[in-house]
């Protein structure tokens, strides 16, 4: 049984990308067979995150209009052998691609692999359409951003629209030390408001920037975010996994939990 | 609440940011751009002015969200705030 996930938030910038390639390393790190494919066109760079820009000869719009096999246009990853990229084209636009096509390259694609990650470009337009058009559940990524939660709510809608079973939430780069303050918004204010299912939170992490430096997702490392992935990915396979702690409770913390709490 | 909580409750930027959320969601949700707002708002000031004089300056409507009488939950509702200057005569 395979799944086609689309990774999607509205807003740009708030993480999507990075989000693809580190679900995608990490469920082939669980031993899945993955391709990611990079829906953004005219404006690629999952290949840069992933460290694999070097290697592309064909790209989705070659795939779509015949001159290769999708075979043919799929780079192997550099640890992963059962994880693909087939990479976005830079010199063409949206509307090379149409959804009925994507369709049916997503599911000529089902009978090779477990998981077909769609990485989704910013906006409602034809590139969020065609990536939509093949896709079995969603991922939508935010920040805890007045403007990033604003545009997943409409990317909701949009999705509830297009009869997407299943829609889950991941709220990246929250900082607790913020949030404690209460300069930020926290993951129950997110879900109070988007009022859809969790399925992780990623917190602000220096070593991610470090990580798309080098082309090398961090998924499965010490990091929180790396073990922030780790547990996203058990949990789109399925797999019951606890929402992760961000912080180590202090003694004090321990103690006024203790007293307020009973517990 | 916490018993903390009663100490450190303040207005800070998330709270505001909550607040702002909810509101402008409700009217994107509701697909209703402050335009239709505007016709809306028109469209009543037409009608109620034909019964009575109203103060159009006064006036305030929104879209904000409600209990729902049929047990529904929270729904969207159009509130109006209209002003009655006068009834107009001979009615």
């Amino acid at each position: 049984m395979s799944e086609v996930i689309v990774i999607t938030s509205g807003k740009g910038g708030v993480g999507k990308t990075t989000t693809t390639a580190n679900i995608g390393t990490g469920l082939a790190q669980l031993g899945k067979k993955v391709v990611l494919i990079d829906t953004d066109i005219g404006l690629r760079n999952l290949d840069v995150v992933m460290g694999l820009e070097n290697r592309i000869v064909y790209n989705l719009v070659d795939v779509v209009e015949g001159n290769c096999r999708a075979k043919q246009a799929m780079i192997k990853d550099k640890k992963y052998p059962d994880l693909y990229l087939l990479p976005s084209a830079q010199t063409r636009d949206k509307t090379s691609v149409t959804p009925e096509q994507m369709k049916t390259l997503v599911d000529e694609l089902r009978e090779d692999f477990d998981y077909i990650i769609l990485d989704c470009p910013a906006g409602i337009e034809q590139g969020f359409k065609n990536a939509i058009a093949g896709a079995d559940r969603a991922l939508i990524v935010t920040t805890p951003e007045v403007a990033a939660i604003r545009d997943a709510d409409r990317i909701i809608g949009l999705l509830q629209a297009e009869e997407v079973k299943r829609i889950d939430l991941i709220i990246n780069r929250i900082r607790l030390d913020m949030v404690k303050r209460g300069d930020m918004l926290s993951v129950d204010d997110v879900l109070d408001i988007l009022a859809i299912n969790l399925i992780g939170v990623v917190p602000y992490d220096e070593a991610i920037v470090v990580s798309t430096n080098e082309g090398e997702p961090l998924v499965g490392s010490s990091s929180k975010s790396g073990q922030a992935y780790v547990n996203i990915c058990r949990r789109v396979t399925g797999e019951d996994v606890p929402m992760m702690k961000l912080e180590d409770e202090g003694f004090f913390r321990k103690l006024v939990n203790l007293i307020t709490r009973g517990y | 609440m916490g018993f903390f909580d009663v100490f450190f409750k303040k207005k800070n930027s998330s709270n505001t940011a909550k607040e702002r959320l909810k509101f402008v969601l409700v009217s994107d949700r509701a697909n209703c751009s402050p335009e239709t707002m505007e016709m809306i708002k028109n469209d009543i000031i037409e009608v109620i002015s034909k019964y009575m004089e109203i103060d159009v300056a006064g006036l305030d409507i929104q879209i904000t969200q409600t209990e729902s009488e049929g047990g529904n939950g929270i729904v969207p509702a159009i509130y109006a705030n209209i002003p009655i200057k006068e009834l107009k005569a001979g009615r």
